[in-house]
């Protein structure tokens, strides 16, 4: 294992140190051959299996044992009263003493098992484990510090192999978050598109950076100067849900371009999804798609709905309410999902909200209660009116307001008519 | 975000004293001034404070990019300045916050009555004819010891420490209850102090300013501290009585007495 060892104990000091009763013990115990062998407390000292050092306040040694010396390749008449502790070191060992255990010391009284690096004779790196404390005077006054010095060879290399795990772990980690935000991207529109006449404004909150959300929006034009939007939530996290949005998106899209009536695109995905995810594997989603209606006095708006929740209307008027899409089942389940659909007019000053549910599941204790669907309606009461970028600001800040008791992912889309 | 709690600041001494704002350098936090502090305190307004990334500062408040820059530890000096309306301050930055105090100087001298630089050294790495006393590899070094010494740091109790400022008894099972810093931190401060060059930046000091050095200090050779008397206008260098980096602790009483000699001198 090390290939530096400590000599073995010196005969020539054995046999008369230390107090005669506690020898007479250990030579009884030792037997009469050991006799030659038996410890005396300086033996100990010089010999033992750490390295001993006792130093002045300003570092300077004024003791040392054979061990260290040993170890350094050095002897007694150069250190003592000549270097100090942290000339021993190296150079890094040095800063890191100055800075850290010096200081520490100083202010504890007791710093130990830091891991430093001595500098020996020949030039090599002898890897260590340190411990110091302060001996004072009676008066309380720091006189001296004592220092102990373990061999950390081994240790050190498998402290580098852990360091070096750890570091590894750091970078794939890195990797799979650049890898989860590049797809994530991918699945969002980079920028909203402006509608003429309109306001519109999104934001969405990603519960964890290692995984790919699953939740969708997107807006898009159709022809005739209609606009196709829709929000959703897949089922899942990860590869499979970003697999599945990606699906998602790209039926809603394509479906909307042959024929935009939403219970038709509704139908569509539903289908799609259905044929695609059967067996021991369903997966679904939840999503609300809209066809909005540009005119001179505002907007109407066509919503559809599968098993998602209801948007949110914030008048001019500033009443808040929900635009029901009751019915409608979750997409992709079974044959059939029967989505519902409501017109809706947006007034100047009127704003549509779409949210996934993960705003309203958030947690507000540590007993399961839920934000729900009453406190976000009192909530867009107190915001009504406000134009789309205003609305998700505030929605937004109260996400964040939920702290550690936000672990879904959560999309927000609004779109609101200018006040005239 | 309240400075006072991004900061850990507090304030101590007279209150219609004139204010000392203390610094602490790498490597530990407010603490390191606890010895000089109850002397202080008897004649001056002492305000201390924790850098971000260190002791029992605010962690959310960290931002690897802002603080790879000493201009981002300046500005910070300057928020707490601004925040707790102290004027004709007398700045004490210990260490590589000496030149924070530069720098935050510089920026806004009005603030500033005056400014002691407790062994500072404007550039630690060796270049052309300047020496600093370390190489880059040195450096490096530096930054292997702190990878192998967390010191007083377990990401377990990470959150209790940090989150829990009003239940320190939490943190005391550690061994070393001083000086905590998240590793990550101490990394990139280790960096800032150990790499940054403000060797430019010295002239333009335009407030009076004390240089402290210790000879010897393993970390800020005797001929730094002339080097910083040189180039800044004005400046008196005094030498401690005392050895190592960190007078506060090994010759307090002669620590205060410089700073304080200096801070009421008109």
């Amino acid at each position: 294992m090390t290939s530096r060892s400590n000599p073995p104990p010196d005969h020539g000091t054995g046999g008369d140190g230390g107090n005669g009763e506690n020898a007479d013990t250990v030579s009884e115990l030792l037997g009469g051959d050991a006799r030659e062998l038996w410890e005396s407390a300086e033996d100990l000292y010089e010999n033992a299996p750490c390295g001993y050092l006792s130093t002045l306040l300003d570092g300077t040694i004024v003791k040392v044992n054979t061990t260290l010396l040993t170890w350094l390749g050095r002897t007694r008449e150069e250190l003592v009263g000549r270097r100090s502790f942290s000339d021993l070191l190296t150079v890094g060992g040095r800063l890191y003493h100055e800075t850290h255990f010096a200081p520490l010391l100083r202010m504890q009284g007791h710093i130990g098992g830091i891991a430093l690096e001595m500098r020996t004779a020949d030039g090599e790196r002898l890897p260590v484990l340190v411990t110091s404390t302060l001996k004072h005077s009676p008066d309380g006054r720091p006189l001296l510090i004592r220092t102990t010095v373990f061999d950390a060879r081994d240790r050190r290399s498998y402290e580098r192999e852990l360091l070096r795990a750890r570091r590894e772990a750091e970078r794939e980690r890195e990797r799979v978050q650049r890898l989860a935000t590049t797809l994530q991207r991918s699945l969002l529109p980079p920028t909203l598109p402006e509608v003429p006449g309109a306001e519109v404004a999104s934001h969405y909150h990603t519960a964890s950076a290692d995984e790919v959300g699953g939740d969708f929006y997107d807006l898009f034009p159709l022809a005739d100067g209609r606009w196709g939007i829709f929000l959703g939530d897949v089922s899942g996290k990860g590869a499979g849900a970003a697999a599945l949005t990606s699906l998602t998106r790209y039926t809603l899209r394509s479906a909307s371009v042959y024929d935009p009536d939403p219970l038709r695109v509704l139908a569509n995905l539903n289908t799609v999804l259905n044929h695609e995810y059967q067996g021991d594997d369903p997966r679904y989603c939840t999503v609300v798609f809209g066809v909005l209606t540009p005119d001179e006095r505002g907007c109407s708006l066509t919503l559809a709905s599968g098993g998602h929740p209801p948007a949110l209307l914030l008048r001019a008027d500033g009443t808040a309410d929900y635009v029901p899409t009751p019915g409608g089942r979750l997409i992709g389940l079974l044959p059939d999902a029967h989505p519902v659909s409501t017109t809706v007019r947006l007034a100047p000053g009127d704003t549509l909200v779409l949210y996934t549910d993960g705003l309203t599941e958030a947690r507000t204790d540590d007993v399961g209660g839920r934000y729900g669907e009453d406190a976000l309606l009192a909530f867009a009461g107190g915001l009504a009116p406000a134009g789309a970028s205003e609305a998700v600001a505030a929605i937004a800040k109260l996400l964040e307001g939920f702290g550690e008791g936000l672990d879904d992912d959560t999309a927000v889309l609004a779109l609101g008519v200018p006040p005239a | 975000m309240d400075v006072r709690v991004r900061h850990n600041i507090t304030t101590t001494g007279r209150e219609d004293g004139p204010v000392v704002l203390l610094a602490h350098g790498f490597g530990c936090d407010q603490n390191l001034w606890r010895l000089v502090t109850p002397a202080l305190a008897e004649e001056f307004r002492v305000v201390l404070f924790d850098h971000v990334g260190s002791g029992r500062s605010d962690p959310a408040a960290w931002d690897a990019e802002r603080y790879s820059s000493l201009e981002g530890y300046a500005d910070d000096v300057l928020e707490i300045c601004r925040d707790l309306d102290l004027r004709d301050v007398t700045f004490v930055g210990h260490s590589v916050s000496s030149m924070i105090g530069v720098l935050a100087a510089r920026r806004e001298p009005e603030r500033f009555a005056k400014l002691v630089l407790l062994v500072p050294s404007p550039r630690y790495v060796d270049e052309g004819d300047y020496r600093g006393g370390f190489t880059r590899e040195d450096i490096e070094e530096l930054l292997e010891s702190l990878d192998s010494n967390y010191l007083g740091w377990s990401a377990a109790m990470a959150p209790v420490i940090m989150g829990n400022p009003e239940r320190p008894e939490l943190g005391e099972e550690l061994t070393n209850s001083f000086c905590r810093t998240d590793p990550d931190m101490a990394r990139v401060f280790a960096r800032t102090t150990f790499l940054s060059d403000n060797r430019e930046d010295l002239a333009g000091v335009s407030v009076p300013t004390l240089v402290v050095r210790c000879v010897p200090d393993a970390i800020a050779p005797p001929e730094v501290g002339e080097f910083v008397r040189d180039r800044i206008p004005g400046s008196v260098l005094v030498t401690l009585d005392a050895t190592g980096h960190c007078p506060q602790l090994s010759a307090p009483e002669a620590t205060v007495e410089a700073i304080a000699s200096f801070a009421r001198a008109r």
